[in-house]
């Protein structure tokens, strides 16, 4: 009798007890996550909150007014100057994401299918120059590109030239050359990451089954490798629209991007809901070009099986 | 297929390697030289420009300001790492992978954006631009950096290890000091020299929330305006990527080592 | 000892155990035995104090485990992975939780030592976690749980990680290992020969439920019903009508095996029913020659597979349904039996079992 009425109530107190320990585990995740989620509200979410804010204002010398408007958006999508850059930036950015990726998929595949032991150092030698300052990397570029820089006396020195060349720095193709040297490890680590999950029986599988290397590889490795191309792309592609120090240092008159400008508005010339409208226009429309891209790398993958 | 890689995808990788090292190398190249302007061919060799180092002030201030940025950067940014990476690896909650995707997204944002929004609103805010300022900007960006080190660390980590010093009789406490520390502490450390290195080389956000506090990187760009300075920055940058180098290396071979214990734990898991 | 009483387990909507009552002796080897998802882990890591029961509760000794964690349980469990702390040596290993009992570094090394003896690691006291075999991770894993001399070891699939020889050699040195400590060992296993082999007596769950507890050879020669039976291999099933029934026995009357008293099952069984009735293969014996038996079936065969030992026949016999499945030895040359030869077949009618339906 005894044994039945503790059981009872021990059985009461598993079923009260149990309830909010089954919640304390979601709420104990919770609560360790708070910190740094709330931080990232704080410096990430609010920041960006407040640019959209600003975006839709005007500034009134030096007051901003609140009303409501489009006009910054008009501005920086249609005023020449920014309709320009904003252009120049969205082509270079694609032209170093493309050329980031198709130079780094070879060695990636070459790490994962032929690095055998040695994978980790291969991996650790093409991270290392990336985790080196950015702003030296791009001044190391202005010393090899400049009118007296080490190309022009390079080939100076062995007579292929007469006089130094100017057509080297100061353009879009060295902005282009700089950041694709500055990315290369952002695009070799995500294409290596896939191209290592892809199970090896399926291409021995794809042999079997009469498919010779190159088709293989067309249906094969490269659709399944396509998430860590993708994430490659994108992750190249986004920041590097918004590229400071680059355009500054190697770009010169025809190599200035949008950045520059968005500098300018929170700088000099003061005028903060246009240089938060500039940012919003910036991301989205790299957005856009971005979601584009992998909707046509999708669609050309398929095609390609 | 097995001829083909074995000629030119080697050379390929190889020659991608030089491409990637090539352009840094001339700065410890140039810094060497006697020439104030960096070409070819080389015109002799001095030490010049590492001896005028230390006599420059401002570059010494600049040294310290970013020591200082960069060892509270590292700390903080760690710090809310662990929290995060501890939490996302080890319990189920809602909103687990929207989090987690915030705290990572200023991997994907432009820096620049980045910077010009967290100005407006540190401005907005009334607080001064400081050393502190910049600090909170390179947590957030360190922070991407800081979580995946430290998600690889956590999540290799087999929780019956956990278990079973429970069922040994040790305290939760006990088990994180005897347990969970030891195992994770190479990750720690890691994260640690990635989110200085980061901070140390970080130009822009220093650019736009430093005050009239310059770093490193900013003393550098205040430099390159003036071409006589030219091969004192090249000096410098030597150093600084020497110093990163050394901490990377660090880095790596401590992540390494844990990556192995915890992998050979696992191989008889299989 | 342990005593389950209607322990259940939810997460969210699926339920892991479904109102579970078990009682386990002092001293026993006690095996849950189960395919994956049937909850038997999640019982063995509720008696760890590893997992909370959503209701019911564990005694241990007559004492309520309700809110009791695991480090304060007289409880160890050897882990499936093992779960050897990659940082520590062996010896640290096994002393890990001798380190809270402070027992002085005279009375640790001595039973790290004893320990170590017990499962046949002395002398690898140094090595480092990560420089050990399968086997030897498991021995490590048995050492620091026994150290702590617990009242209850729980064994989590500790085999599954072995090749096959070494699983049979562990599983002698297992039991004998129980018997010289005398400690209650609960064993979790999906293995039914490595569950027969070892324990005393053996929990046979399925969906979160438990379908029989009995000793090994009951379980096998008497399954409650056709999954049970099924699970601890082959049978074969012919169908029954009830014709009769007293109060621990029934009359059936089968397809093939004619009218037979068996011992009453578990479930609904009335005069009038349909009933299923078993019997493994290797009851069935081939009559050699000229040889009788008191009960017998005559059939052809119609397949025959040969396993070393023994040849596995299949026997189609007129008026049943599915044919036979027989294992006889090939002592008198059931591997030469020609297909398509006709052979009869002697049965014990002890070894018929009957299910309901």
């Amino acid at each position: 009798m005894t044994a039945a009425v503790e059981g009872s109530q021990a059985i009461r107190q598993a079923r009260t007890g149990a309830k909010p320990l089954l919640q304390s585990e979601a709420a104990q995740g919770f609560a360790l996550v708070s910190p740094t989620f709330l931080f990232a509200l704080v410096l990430l979410v609010l920041p960006i909150l407040v640019v959209l804010a600003h975006s839709f204002w005007t500034q009134n010398y030096l007051t901003i007014d609140r009303t409501f408007t489009f006009e910054q958006y008009r501005i920086a999508l249609t005023e020449p100057i920014f309709r320009d850059l904003l252009l120049r930036s969205l082509l270079i950015s694609f032209a170093v994401s493309v050329a980031t990726v198709v130079l780094a998929y070879p060695v990636a595949y070459f790490i994962s299918f032929h690095g055998g032991d040695r994978k980790n150092l291969w991996l650790f030698l093409i991270t290392i120059p990336f985790w080196t300052s950015y702003l030296l990397r791009v001044m190391s570029w202005k010393v090899i590109l400049g009118y007296n820089g080490v190309l022009n006396s390079g080939l100076l020195a062995l007579g292929i030239i007469d006089e130094p060349s100017t057509a080297f720095l100061y353009n879009s193709s060295a902005v282009v050359i700089t950041l694709t040297h500055a990315w290369a490890a952002f695009a070799i680590l995500p294409i290596y990451v896939s191209l290592q999950k892809v199970d090896r029986t399926l291409i021995e599988a794809a042999a079997d089954l009469g498919d010779g290397p190159v088709r293989r590889f067309l249906r094969v490795t490269l659709p399944l490798s396509m998430p860590g191309v993708i994430s490659a792309l994108l992750i190249v592609m986004i920041p590097t629209v918004g590229d400071y120090v680059t355009p500054k240092l190697v770009g010169g008159k025809y190599g200035v991007m949008i950045a520059t400008a968005i500098q300018a508005q929170f700088g000099k010339a003061a005028n903060w809901p246009l240089g938060a409208a500039l940012s919003v226009s910036t991301m989205l429309v790299v957005s856009a070009m971005a979601a584009a891209s992998v909707l046509l790398l999708r669609l050309a993958v398929r095609w390609a099986r | 297929m097995k001829r083909m890689p074995g000629r030119w995808l080697p050379a390929y990788a190889a020659l991608y390697i030089a491409f990637l090292y090539l352009p840094v190398l001339f700065l410890p190249i140039f810094s060497i030289n006697t020439a104030p302007t960096p070409q070819f061919p080389l015109s002799g060799y001095t030490l010049r420009w590492y001896e005028e180092l230390p006599r420059n002030a401002a570059l010494i201030d600049a040294a310290r300001n970013s020591l200082l940025v960069g060892v509270a950067a590292a700390l903080l940014s760690t710090l809310l790492g662990i929290c995060a990476a501890r939490a996302i690896t080890r319990y189920r909650f809602p909103g687990r992978r929207p989090i987690n995707g915030l705290i990572m997204a200023p991997l994907v944002l432009p820096e620049i954006i980045l910077a010009v929004s967290l100005l407006l609103v540190l401005l907005r805010l009334g607080l001064d631009l400081s050393l502190f300022t910049i600090v909170l900007g390179h947590v957030l960006i360190c922070l991407p950096y800081s979580m995946s080190v430290l998600t690889s660390g956590f999540e290799g980590f087999d929780r019956s290890l956990e278990e079973a010093s429970a069922d040994l009789g040790e305290t939760a406490f006990g088990t994180f000091r005897r347990v969970t520390l030891p195992m994770v502490t190479p990750a720690i450390i890691s994260s640690l020299l990635v989110c200085f290195t980061i901070s140390l080389d970080d130009f822009i956000i220093a650019f736009f929330l430093g005050g009239t506090q310059a770093t490193l990187p900013i003393y550098i760009w205040g430099q390159l305006r003036f071409a006589a300075k030219l091969p004192g920055v090249l000096a410098l940058g030597t150093l600084l990527l020497v110093g990163s180098f050394l901490l990377l290396t660090l880095a790596e071979m401590i992540r390494r080592r844990a990556e192995q214990r915890v992998q050979s734990a696992g191989v008889t898991l299989a | 000892m342990i005593d389950i009483r209607n322990v259940g387990r939810s997460y969210g909507a699926f339920r892991a155990l479904d109102d579970v009552s078990l009682s386990i002796k002092e001293g026993e080897f006690f095996s849950l035995l189960g395919p994956s998802g049937c909850g038997k882990t999640t019982l063995l890591r509720m008696i760890g104090g590893l997992d909370t029961p959503t209701s019911g509760s564990i005694f241990l000794d007559g004492q309520s485990m309700d809110g009791i964690p695991a480090n304060r349980r007289p409880t160890n469990m050897v882990f499936q992975s093992y779960a050897i702390f990659p940082h520590l040596n062996v010896e640290q290993n096994v002393a890990y939780g001798l380190k809270r009992l402070r027992l002085g570094a005279e009375e640790e090394k001595r039973r790290v030592e004893e320990a170590l003896s017990m499962v046949s690691l002395s002398g690898l006291g140094r090595r480092g976690a990560n420089e050990l075999s399968g086997g030897q991770r498991q021995r490590v894993a048995l050492a620091r749980a026994l150290v702590m001399r617990p009242k209850v070891l729980l064994l989590d699939e500790p085999l599954s990680a072995l090749d096959k020889k070494l699983r049979e050699q562990m599983q002698v040195e297992l039991r004998r290992l129980q018997q010289a400590v005398g400690i209650t060992f609960v064993l979790v296993t999906h293995d039914q020969y490595e569950a027969l082999a070892m324990s005393d007596r053996i929990a046979v769950m399925f969906g979160g439920g438990i379908a029989q507890v009995a000793a090994p050879k009951e379980i096998y020669q008497r399954p409650v019903n056709r999954q049970v039976a099924d699970f601890l291999g082959g049978m074969n099933f012919v169908k029954a009508e009830v014709v009769d029934e007293t109060g621990v026995s029934i009359v059936v009357d089968t397809e093939g095996f004619g009218r037979v008293t068996t011992e009453r099952p578990q479930g609904l069984v009335r005069k009038g029913l349909h009933a299923t009735v078993g019997i493994r293969p290797e009851r069935l014996r081939v009559l050699w020659d000229g040889a009788t038996a008191q009960h017998e079936v005559a059939g052809t065969v119609i397949e025959r597979h040969y396993f070393g030992e023994i040849t596995h026949l299949v026997v189609d016999v007129p008026g049943m349904e599915k044919p036979l499945s027989v294992t006889e030895t090939n002592d008198f040359g059931a591997d030469d039996l020609p297909i398509g030869a006709t052979i009869r077949l002697a049965y014990d009618p002890d070894a018929l079992v009957a299910m309901a339906d």
